[in-house]
């Protein structure tokens, strides 16, 4: 076994033990340790990715000295790597261009916590990407949940305590449903090792057993994942959360913890309870129909809010049910577009954030319509940023979100009794998110008219700029990733399907 | 249905209480009895689990006289889930009541709506 | 600018206009129904502070109370549809107690024929945690230990904190942030049943974390047991005796210490197995109290964690912090 093969687990175990180290080091260290661990995390995703690119072949990895259906083990392969390679860069952006907010947001002999907290979650996202074994999955599930409760009510103001507490609810109904599902699919199966457990399945299925059972489980476990990701009728706690945690705290929730999720529920569809068993079972027509729920709402949502930063979390609402929709297709190609969706989205989401921070800078850290007119050219950088989010998001060529969409489409003309309702969801849904983000858009772009607000203005930039190189630095390499998920989509549409074939 | 469930006794009460758990942790206004509601679901999943280990007529798991013998002993496996999961469930309760406790310090109140209308409230002045 | 329209102000342009401006909402009426209600609550709710009044005027009005009802029987309805998929679910399940389900298959077949030969552990379930299934135990670990630092955001009520409330605050205020004012304890009886009972539960739950290879217990039980024993001095003697040996430095090098070898030794043991290497790591007698590899010391390290973190929870919930 070649010293690349070791990478996932050094990866998982890194991140746990900087976390742990954590708790004796003041902020400035821990930051700085956290920092080091993202990006040494990152670097070894990549090695994972290029060394299963090479072989063309997934690998599992003993944790332990007992092999499958006996000890613990992890998997890797291309879409693993891939997964990991990138959430490992959103979460390396969003934490350095949220620092300077993070310092002041939390309190001073708190800081080493919230890094604590950066770090586990870290671990437990990789966890999730590389697991294969459906306990692990639950108990790093419980990681991730409570980790991002942590990052939301660091920041100890009412609201997001209040949010805080719902996000724990609705998490815990979703954990809740879960284990149950996990329970039963134990007690059918006798496995909790997914290679396994998933041939069992088919086992049963062939024998034509427990159908009901079977059902029941597929229905559980996915209406369980689907209310941690925040999937529409459930997704109260989206708005809230995202809304006033801490900006890194944000860009991460949005753009990483849901998708977390909504990759265990992949990996489970394909490699437990197999795609077609899912397919058959008539559960990816309701993911489905919340799927295209959640694109219409979300957006409906959005267009009342307010509160920009809350626009914005209702936005990823929308963008969840899009995914949502990309696996109720509930073909190869409509999970390939859920995925690629599923990158768009963390590294769009989070740029959006981050690149906002920079803009309530210069508007006297107001989030209203208002006080934003013309902070796109006080702060033009961040300006830039935010167009070329919001622009991805409408589904602007060149662009990530185009690439989505366009699979999106093309994946929808596949499924013909789907097509119909897709399409016309995506038009509608796309025409929804012109309106907001446009509106925002003109907002930023038109000059302040009246005195008043010109006085405020004035007032605000007097402030010292406080955008720092770390922000300008985090937003630039947002805007590149997008454009190179937007330019070179070709090889990850690859990369993507020949990852989820390794799945079966 | 009905004479299934009367062989699979302790499993139909453990569905019982998890139902009950999940409606009152969703629906109950009131937050600690929400967090009575998670644990007597959780708890309700413990028992679903060690109910799934128990084979009748056998000894617990730990090696005695020496028999190492498959027909001697219950699955350990359940047991050992159970286990772990106690210690998440504990984790997530300490959580959520020291978020109570910060909660009703600031608003005086424990029920949920009443929390979040104050805290919108408190936002606007 | 150019010349505005005499119609301007009824004209479809400046309401766009407005809109785009966040000045004016045209969608806001009538879309959800939860708004008008909440705005209506909060006319209704006349002094923030005064919650014996709000409490009153929150719950009446015929429509809440029309709202609760519906809200109540559609909870009743929803926990009974839960209820009755699930049992629908118990109904085809395998029957209970018997030797031929299917969970009952190799792998729980391994863990007891196996088990004591290859983790060297009496008590197999132990085995099977610490040795088998080691990685999810040491999530389990990082999750206890990451609710502890959650909770410490939460609670701890920090120097600037307790500086701040010392000179601005009133004395009552800093009275009840504090339970310490309370002491010393002079409660006889506690205190003489405490003299007998601790050294029995601390001795009690060293035993179950030292034979947790053995016999049942092991250290998630072994260390709650020497948590409660703990929190029992501490109710008994106050702060000022436990500190003399528990403050937070001490919850920290401890918890730290514990994790950190946890989390080294369970990675070489990863390593290796992964590798094919040998472990090196001798499994000594069965039965014998140093047996088993790594079990022991994993045991002590996990009870170390788990009664400072029971103790690290009892303290901050109460008020003043560690």
């Amino acid at each position: 076994m070649s010293l690349v093969q070791n990478f996932p687990f050094f990866s998982i175990i890194i991140a746990m033990f900087s976390g742990i180290l954590s708790s004796v080091l003041d902020g400035k260290k821990a930051r700085n340790l956290s920092v080091a661990a993202i990006l040494l995390t990152t670097v070894m995703s990549v090695f994972v990715l290029g060394f299963c690119l090479d072989t063309g072949q997934s690998y599992t990895y003993m944790m332990g000295h007992f092999p499958a259906p006996w000890g613990n083990e992890i998997r890797a392969g291309v879409l693993e790597g891939l997964t990991a390679v990138l959430f490992g860069l959103v979460m390396f952006f969003s934490v350095t261009g949220g620092m300077s907010h993070t310092s002041v947001d939390v309190e001073e002999s708190k800081q080493n916590l919230f890094y604590i907290m950066i770090d586990l979650m870290l671990s437990s996202l990789l966890a999730l990407i590389y697991t294969n074994d459906l306990f692990t999955a639950y108990v790093f599930v419980e990681i991730n949940t409570i980790a991002g409760c942590g990052l939301i009510m660091i920041r100890q103001v009412g609201r997001s305590l209040s949010s805080a507490i719902r996000y724990m609810i609705m998490s815990q109904l979703g954990s809740g449903l879960f284990l149950i599902g996990l329970s039963l699919l134990y007690d059918v199966t006798g496995h909790l090792l997914m290679s396994p457990a998933g041939e069992a399945v088919k086992a049963i299925e062939a024998a034509g057993s427990y159908e009901v059972p079977m059902l029941v489980i597929m229905a559980v476990i996915s209406v369980g994942l689907a209310i941690k990701s925040g999937l529409y009728p459930f997704h109260y706690w989206i708005p809230d959360t995202y809304g006033y945690a801490t900006p890194a705290a944000s860009a991460i929730l949005s753009g990483l913890v849901s998708k977390g999720y909504i990759f265990l529920l992949i990996k489970i569809f394909y490699r437990v309870l197999g795609r077609e068993n899912v397919i058959a079972s008539q559960m990816v027509n309701v993911l489905f129909v919340f799927g295209l729920a959640g694109m219409m709402m979300g957006s409906f949502h959005a267009i009342l809010e307010k509160d920009t930063r809350r626009m914005i979390a209702y936005s990823s609402v929308a963008q969840i049910g899009y995914i949502y929709m990309g696996i109720g297709l509930g073909t190869q190609a409509g999970m390939v577009a859920a995925v690629f969706h599923m990158f768009t989205h963390s590294a769009t989401k989070a740029l959006l954030f981050i690149s906002a921070v920079g803009l309530y800078e210069v508007s006297g850290n107001k989030k209203d319509y208002k006080s934003l007119r013309g902070a796109g050219y006080r702060n033009p950088l961040a300006g830039i940023g935010f167009a070329v989010g919001s622009l991805s998001m409408v589904g602007f060529p060149m662009l990530a979100g185009f690439i989505s969409k366009l699979l999106f489409a093309t994946s929808a003309l596949q499924s013909p009794h789907k097509m119909l309702p897709t399409v016309i969801a995506l038009a509608i849904s796309t025409i929804l998110n012109a309106v907001y983000f446009l509106r925002l858009m003109i907002t930023l772009y038109s000059i302040p008219e009246s005195k008043e607000e010109q006085v405020d203005v004035d007032r605000a930039s007097e402030r010292p700029a406080k955008s720092s190189r770390k922000l300008e630095l985090a937003v630039v390499s947002f805007i590149l990733l997008n454009l190179v998920l937007g330019l070179y989509s070709q090889p990850i549409v690859a990369a993507i399907g020949s990852g989820l074939m390794m799945f079966d | 249905m009905g004479a299934p469930l009367f062989v699979n006794m302790e499993e139909t009460v453990s569905v019982i209480l998890f139902g009950v758990g999940f409606t009152m942790l969703m629906l109950h206004r009131n937050l600690i009895k929400k967090i009575m509601g998670m644990n007597i679901m959780d708890t309700a999943v413990y028992l679903f689990l060690a109910v799934k280990g128990y084979i009748s007529g056998r000894m617990v798991p730990i090696v005695t006289d020496g028999i190492q013998d498959v027909s001697a002993y219950i699955n350990p496996v359940p047991s050992g889930l159970v286990l772990t999961g106690i210690v998440v469930s504990v984790s997530t309760t300490a959580l959520m009541l020291a978020l109570t406790i910060r909660l009703y310090e600031r608003y005086g109140s424990l029920d949920l709506d009443e929390i979040l209308m104050r805290a919108a409230k408190e936002e606007r002045i | 600018m150019s010349r505005r329209r005499d119609d301007y102000e009824q004209s479809w342009w400046k309401g766009f206009k407005e809109w785009v401006d966040g000045a004016v909402d045209p969608l806001a009426s009538g879309i959800e129904i939860q708004i008008p209600e909440k705005e209506q609550r909060d006319k209704e709710m006349v002094h923030p502070g005064d919650f014996g009044q709000t409490q009153q005027s929150l719950y009446d009005g015929r429509g809440l109370w029309y709202f609760r009802r519906f809200y109540q029987v559609m909870s009743v309805f929803l926990c009974l549809s839960i209820i009755f998929v699930l049992l629908w679910t118990v109904s085809y399940l395998p029957a209970f107690g018997n030797a031929g389900n299917p969970d009952n298959n190799e792998v729980s077949a391994r863990y007891i024929e196996q088990g004591l030969k290859e983790t060297g552990a009496v008590n197999i379930v132990t085995g099977m945690i610490l040795d088998y299934r080691a990685f999810d135990t040491f999530g389990e670990s990082c999750v206890l230990f990451i609710a502890s630092c959650c909770v410490l955001v939460l609670l701890r009520i920090d120097a600037e904190d307790k500086d701040a409330m010392a000179k601005g605050k009133s004395k009552k205020r800093m009275a009840e942030a504090n339970d310490r004012i309370f002491e010393p304890k002079n409660d006889i009886i506690l205190q003489k049943c405490a003299c007998v009972l601790v050294p029995l539960i601390l001795v009690f739950g060293i035993y179950i974390v030292l034979n947790g290879h053995l016999s049942p217990g092991g250290g998630f039980s072994g260390g709650a047991v020497l948590g409660s024993g703990l929190i029992l001095y501490l109710n008994a003697f106050g702060f000022k005796k436990t500190e003399r040996f528990f403050t937070e430095k001490v919850y920290r090098r401890v918890t730290l210490s514990a994790l950190t070898f946890y989390c080294l030794a369970k990675s070489y043991s990863f390593f290796t197995g992964a590798n094919h290497l040998e472990s090196g790591i001798p499994l000594g007698t069965p039965g014998a109290i140093l047996s088993s590899g790594l079990i022991l010391p994993l045991n002590i390290c996990v009870g170390m964690v788990v009664a400072c973190t029971m103790y690290a929870f009892y303290t901050l919930f109460r008020k003043g912090g560690m």
